[in-house]
């Protein structure tokens, strides 16, 4: 029993490696291709012969990488900042204050989890068109800026705390806001943090969007910046590499420091929710 | 005039539900219905030169037959992507649980894709995918298989895109089983062990039936996101999208070129309602199978 326990651990083990090999290699082949030269390119070593930070340098200095770096960054921070107070606010609400409505109100908010984007795209241009929202900051904020997702999420949280708790900082004279600012949220802070990061990740990728609303180099964010500069670049595919790095790392980074939250979330969202 | 208790608490919620109230309603209800009304007309950027064509588009929808590649392609993607991300996700799963060290790690390695921008992920397995320089074909001669066209051959681009689109996702499929897994309690297994099941039956009569919620939510999210699967078949095929042949086009994308390509605004939005009945069903499906839950 022991023995085979440990046999099919090693076993299982060796299977896992060979299949990390797999996840972990397009990365790799992205980080190494990024610092060969061009004429290498075609020459497939696996690693480069006289690696350069040339690629780099031209994605860095003479695209407009910085810029969307920049805009994906303003954007994906706005929302995320929106989305955890208004969520948070509603859920509270939803949660925690009786009022004629609620429920009709919850069910509204959560029809619309139904609805695909690609259906709202189309209102949602002809509106930026009549308003003059194409090709502005506000045009790229404003369908992230409340989701029903979060708001749902929060209201099972704000739902699990114990109603004394509001009812001491009611007694102590909180305003009805002060119950919800002083009380209510440190103690859904694992929540926010889940939250927090998934919207911050989901705009930071987003793509139909803002290719639809951005018309100009320089309002593009990040992810339409690397598809149409990956188009007009053609094969420059050590161009393109050093770009997506450059695109990836941050998230990989952020996504190893907040792992535990991360990977929390998606519980919370499919095993629990 | 003094307000009841129950009075000012229902000021209070109506001052903090009036601004995601009212984004609601401008920005996702509001739009949803326009779609539909659009759907009815000839699109004109000018108002007053927009054309009531009544059920048109919907009569269009039925003879189009990009829209039914589209379609048929859509519905392939699910079939190939959602039980290979749920079958996959599943065995890591069940590896990770067996392995004595290292599952923090392992885990976070198969999620990482999941994170990065599908962008990104589609122009760096694009490079890897071509036929003459690419990594892949490269890797494929060493066991001895001649190169393979991938995403420019048209039997081959669809099952390529699929992979991408499971690689990407396997990480939140594993992340998903695992905790699904481990709600497992302990007892049930050495229960049966106790009455001799091994192995196989312990996984056909525990493990499986106490996973089927989770299951459920994964079929139901991994068909919706197939469903819209749009920004990997844009970047992987970038100069002919949707291609070769029309053979990776998806609903999704059809929209988008009928919409922001061909201004046909009027057209795209009665294939988003169509969209939207699909999802409409699925979810529906999910509501019924969920409420039956499983009874020990």
């Amino acid at each position: 029993m022991r023995v085979q326990n440990r046999l099919t651990g090693f076993l299982a083990l060796l299977l896992l490696l060979l299949g990390s090999s797999l996840m972990v290699l397009p990365f790799l082949w992205m980080v190494l291709t990024s610092f060969k030269p061009f004429p290498e390119l075609f020459e497939l070593r696996f690693f480069p012969r006289e690696p350069t930070w040339e690629n780099y340098r031209v994605v860095l200095w003479e695209t407009g990488f910085l810029r969307w770096f920049g805009n994906s960054l303003l954007v994906a921070s706005l929302t995320t900042l929106s989305v955890l107070f208004f969520d948070s606010l509603a859920g509270y609400t939803l949660a925690r204050l009786r009022f004629p409505g609620k429920n009709l109100i919850f069910v509204l908010i959560l029809s619309t989890l139904m609805v695909p984007t690609e259906m709202l795209v189309i209102p949602w241009y002809v509106m930026s068109a009549e308003k003059g929202w194409i090709n502005t900051y506000w045009g790229l904020l404003f369908p992230g800026l409340i989701t029903a997702f979060g708001v749902f999420l929060m209201r099972q949280f704000f739902e699990s705390l114990p109603q004394d708790l509001f009812d001491a900082g009611r007694m102590d004279g909180l305003s009805e806001f002060g119950v919800f600012w002083r009380i209510g949220l440190p103690l859904v802070r694992p929540a926010l943090a889940a939250l927090g990061i998934f919207t911050f990740l989901g705009n930071w990728n987003a793509f139909l969007w803002p290719l639809i609303v951005v018309q100009t180099p320089e309002m593009r964010t990040l992810p339409v910046g690397i598809a149409l500069f990956s188009g007009e670049a053609g094969t420059a595919w050590n161009l393109i590499m050093a770009a997506s790095s450059l695109a990836v790392l941050p998230v990989l980074l952020v996504f190893f420091f907040f792992q535990r939250q991360i990977i929390e979330g998606v519980v919370l969202t499919g095993v629990k929710g | 005039m003094r307000l009841t208790l129950a009075q000012r608490e229902a000021l209070w919620a109506l001052v903090f539900l009036a601004v995601p109230l009212a984004f609601f309603l401008y920005f996702r209800i509001l739009p949803a219905f326009q779609a539909l009304w659009l759907s009815l007309y000839e699109w004109h950027a000018d108002p007053s030169q927009r054309r009531f064509v009544g059920l048109e588009h919907y009569a269009r929808l039925l003879e189009d037959p990009l829209l039914r590649r589209a379609l048929w392609n859509t519905l392939l993607y699910t079939l190939l992507g959602v039980p290979g991300q749920i079958a996959l996700g599943l065995i890591i799963a069940l590896l990770l649980q067996r392995a004595p060290f290292g599952r923090d790690l392992f885990r976070a390695i198969y999620f990482a894709p999941y994170v990065t921008p599908a962008v990104a992920v589609a122009w760096v397995w694009s490079w890897m995918l071509s036929p003459h320089f690419g990594l892949v074909n490269e890797l494929l001669a060493l066991l001895g298989i001649p190169p393979q066209p991938f995403l420019q051959s048209p039997s081959q681009a669809l099952p390529t895109v699929t992979w991408v689109v499971v690689w990407q996702n396997l990480g939140f499929q594993v992340v998903l089983f695992l905790a699904g897994l481990e709600s497992i309690p302990r007892q049930y297994y050495e229960a049966a062990r106790i009455d001799g099941a091994e192995g196989w039956r312990l996984f056909r009569h525990i493990t499986w039936p106490l996973l089927n919620p989770v299951l459920v939510f994964s079929v139901v999210i991994g068909t919706i996101g197939y469903l819209q699967l749009f920004t990997q078949v844009v970047n992987l095929n970038f100069t002919d999208q949707g291609g070769p042949l029309n053979s990776t086009l998806t609903l999704a994308l059809y929209i988008y070129q009928l919409a922001f390509l061909r201004f046909q605004l009027g057209y795209a939005a009665a294939v988003t309602v169509l969209l939207f009945a699909l999802i409409l069903l699925i979810t529906l499906v999910q509501l019924r199978l969920l409420t039956r839950r499983v009874e020990l």
